[in-house]
């Protein structure tokens, strides 16, 4: 086993789990957030109807990304934690707000609006505290010894502010997106008209935190400096892609602005780990340092390779299942 | 005054645990339960009992959305407030616990939804399918958490080198000493919870008229398998009792109450453990008994609590008391669930109100009776976080402080009030309203709904109908 460096593996597999953590939840908490934003109630049945039947696989990636980082990366997940401790309160509470919001909204007769609240507010702060800690990561961590050493809102600064809400609108961008997917007539139009103003924020914090992070982070600057002769093509492709999403709504196509979204949403991530490689824990650790013992690492990754394929295979079974517009009324609920 | 983070993380992780525990324990049961309505249904299509099912799903959707929520608490809760035991246990726990997500998260949560909204989507084969791989999620999901339940108790197949666990033998960690017992005593207290639930519900329909086909069918139904499952309950306790002695003496003597370490020890009725004097107040007691029971000889030694030193013993009245109230409880039920038997087979059961009314009021008793055992296991562990190994004061996340603990503590408290709270009042507005009407002209084939069902009709407020079934 000694010249199969399964830590390597394992970042890339972690990578993976949350990237899809990202995408899955990112559309349906996206939707979430819009909420509020709907132009009527029979919008927000559709928008929550199609949601419905697959947020909580959607929501199990998170589960998996938290026991899987537990099992490969413990130094990330015994210092993210602490040190995000009051973040990670918030995230949860949001989710439960959210995730009860399915069961009881329907039921509901005069209370309906405050499980309409409950959905979008849960789903905002849900957002917010997932972009705060990939910001938090971009920040560092004080770490003592293998322990967080720091306080309970060192976390909470500009920077990780701004990605907070970089991260509501990128979720809200791609609930937008799936909302297009996903409904037809007014509720369209209008997720056609959120989506288009959306892509600009989008855009607009991409600037922001590609401009920021390495001027905050002298190590960050000098990673692009360095390897500007290749790593020019990342925000090549975020711009062209951009246009190509703006150009797909304007069109009112239906899939490409979803998609196009998604795509998006992996340059941003790669971009983030080509500027952090290979910190685990910034900005003396390493994801050699916070790597689990092999037997571990090797235990699992069994699992993993036969496990994972019969998990996609049927989501996207039920996707399927899924598939197409949700009709007002009938279907779901 | 100074707040003790390490004391109020406790009681937050007893708190989420508790909370979150009650709803698998139901949902486990109930999901078996389904499958075999659906099951039943697949081969021998029946409006009656079809309606039964989807009236099941509905409760199971509301209560398995809840375990959901307070299960996503529970992933993250090792990490916010115990990171010193997650980072040492990691090399065990973090396979552990991926693999439950792994093989059992997903293909409940993915097959979940195609359970409740997909009924006109697939063929009914796959809905079948779907049920089963719900109430088979569940099952995988409890082995994984069981075994690694289990290991804090039962620590096996690990060494620990500087702080730190290395896994020597997979297969020794994982089915470690423990692990049969308590996985065996979970699953028949998640049918015995399953089923005095569906007896409860129906039993009350019962009493007042409602639904009297499909109540009949549920009760006939539950009263067999509990009559079989409550007995049964007593043997795999016992059982686990004794794997529980041999491994942790220390749990079973505060448990039973005894301090002395004692050849021929009684068994211990009632008292008031006091752990300040070492010994029980107003103590009434069997002699000879504990022993026998324990270690099947007349003058067997037993343990006492006083064999180890005061920093080793676990919290005495709590344990020895939620062990009595557990045991009173499974007690209770073999008698309900005998007696439902024997006037069922001299076919009085639907007319024995007094019988259907205990019965309509035992839906609380096994989420009591689970909550103690937990209380049991789990208190009776202390002060030990892996037993024997590491305690659950050097597992305490260093960085945390009494402040943020308690606020924490109380946004968690305030948080699954809210959700219960509402909760309990839905899942009682979905019983009030019953099962939806059978038109009595349908024929079978046709008798798949339109909608597929989710609580559809039932109002949260003012506006809802009762419905005859």
């Amino acid at each position: 086993m000694e010249n199969i460096d399964l830590t390597l593996i394992w970042v890339v597999i972690i990578g993976v789990a949350v990237f899809m953590y990202v995408l899955m939840d990112g559309f349906d908490l996206g939707v979430g957030v819009l909420f509020p934003f709907a132009p009527d109630d029979e919008s927000r049945d559709l928008m929550m109807n199609s949601v419905a039947p697959v947020w909580d696989g959607n929501e199990t990636w998170l589960i998996l990304g938290g026991a899987g980082l537990l099992a490969a990366f413990p130094l990330i997940y015994s210092v993210f934690l602490p040190a995000l401790y009051i973040g990670v309160f918030l995230m949860l509470a949001g989710l439960i707000f959210r995730g009860i919001a399915f069961e009881f909204r329907f039921k509901s007769g005069a209370s309906k609006h405050w499980w309409d609240k409950s959905f979008s507010i849960g789903s905002t702060i849900a957002a917010f505290a997932q972009g705060a800690v990939v910001g938090a990561y971009i920040q560092g961590f004080d770490v003592v010894d293998m322990k967080y050493a720091g306080g309970a809102f060192d976390w909470l600064t500009p920077f990780t502010v701004m990605t907070g809400l970089g991260v509501v609108t990128g979720y809200a961008l791609l609930g937008a997106t799936w909302t297009v997917l996903k409904t037809e007539g007014a509720t369209q139009d209008w997720a056609f008209k959120a989506s288009e103003r959306l892509l600009l924020g989008v855009f607009g914090f991409f600037i922001v935190v590609s401009l920021w992070t390495p001027l905050a982070k002298p190590f960050v600057y000098d990673r692009w400096v360095d390897n500007a002769e290749w790593l020019w093509v990342f925000p090549l492709l975020t711009a062209v892609v951009s246009v190509g999403v703006w150009r797909s709504i304007r069109r009112r196509q239906e899939l490409m602005p979803f998609v196009g979204s998604m795509l998006l949403f992996g340059f941003f991530y790669l971009g983030i780990l080509i500027s952090m490689w290979p910190y685990a824990v910034p900005p003396d650790y390493t994801f050699w340092d916070a790597a689990s013992a092999p037997g571990s690492q090797l235990f699992l990754l069994i699992g993993v390779l036969f496990l994972i394929p019969v998990i996609l295979a049927y989501t996207a079974f039920t996707y399927w299942v899924f598939r197409g517009k949700v009709k007002p009324g009938a279907g779901y609920h | 005054m100074e707040l003790d983070p390490l004391l109020l993380s406790r009681i937050q992780f007893a708190f989420v645990v508790s909370f979150h525990a009650i709803f698998p324990i139901f949902t486990i049961g109930l999901a078996a339960y389904i499958a075999v309505l659906e099951g039943l249904n697949f081969r021998n299509p029946d409006p009656v009992r079809e309606k039964l099912s989807q009236f099941w799903i509905k409760i199971f959707a509301l209560v398995f959305g809840l375990g959901v929520v307070s299960g996503i608490v529970m992933a993250f809760q090792f990490g916010t407030n115990w990171s010193n035991f997650s980072y040492a246990a990691s090399n065990f726990l973090g396979p552990m616990l991926s693999y439950e997500v792994m093989s059992a998260f997903f293909l409940e949560a993915t097959f979940l939804g195609v359970l409740l909204f997909g009924r006109d989507k697939v063929p009914r084969g796959v809905h079948l399918f779907a049920a089963c791989m719900v109430a088979l999620g569940t099952f995988i999901s409890s082995f994984w958490i069981l075994s690694a339940n289990s290991w804090f108790h039962t620590p096996a197949g690990v060494e620990l080198v500087d702080g730190h666990f290395q896994v020597t033998s997979w297969l020794q960690a994982i089915f470690n000493p423990s692990l049969p017992y308590r996985f065996s005593h979970m699953a028949l207290a998640s049918f015995i919870t399953g089923g005095f639930v569906v007896a409860a519900v129906s039993s009350w329909y019962l009493l007042r008229g409602r639904n009297p086909r499909s109540s009949r069918m549920a009760l006939r139904m539950t009263v067999i398998m509990l009559a079989v499952a409550t007995p049964l309950q007593l043997v795999v306790g016992d059982l686990h009792g004794l794997n529980t002695f041999e491994h942790q003496p220390i749990k079973v003597a505060a448990m039973e109450g005894h301090w002395e370490t004692q050849k021929g020890a009684p068994l211990v009725l009632f008292g008031l453990p006091d752990a300040t004097a070492e010994k029980n107040h107003f103590e009434i007691a069997i002699p000879y008994l504990g022993s026998l029971i324990l270690t099947h000889s007349l003058d067997g030694e037993v343990h006492g609590l006083k064999s180890v030193a005061a920093d080793d013993r676990p919290p005495v009245a709590i344990v020895f008391w939620s062990f009595r109230i557990m045991v009173a409880i499974g007690v209770l039920f073999i008698v309900l669930s005998w007696a439902s038997l024997v006037q069922m087979l001299r076919g009085r059961l639907f007319e024995s109100r007094r019988l259907l009314t205990a019965l309509s009021w035992s839906f609380p008793l096994p989420f009591i009776a689970v909550i103690a055992g937990w209380f049991v296991t789990e208190l009776g562990r202390q002060p030990w976080v892996v037993y024997g190994m590491m305690r659950v004061s050097e597992a305490l996340t260093p960085s945390l402080t009494g402040g943020m603990a308690l606020a924490t503590l109380i946004g968690y408290v305030a948080v699954y009030t809210v959700v219960f709270g509402a909760g309990v009042y839905y899942l009682r507005r979905v019983i009030l309203d019953g099962l939806e009407p059978i038109e009595t002209n349908e024929d079978p084939d046709s008798a798949r709904p339109k909608r597929p069902l989710s609580a559809l009709n039932t109002a949260f407020d003012g506006d809802f109908l009762a419905k005859g079934g």
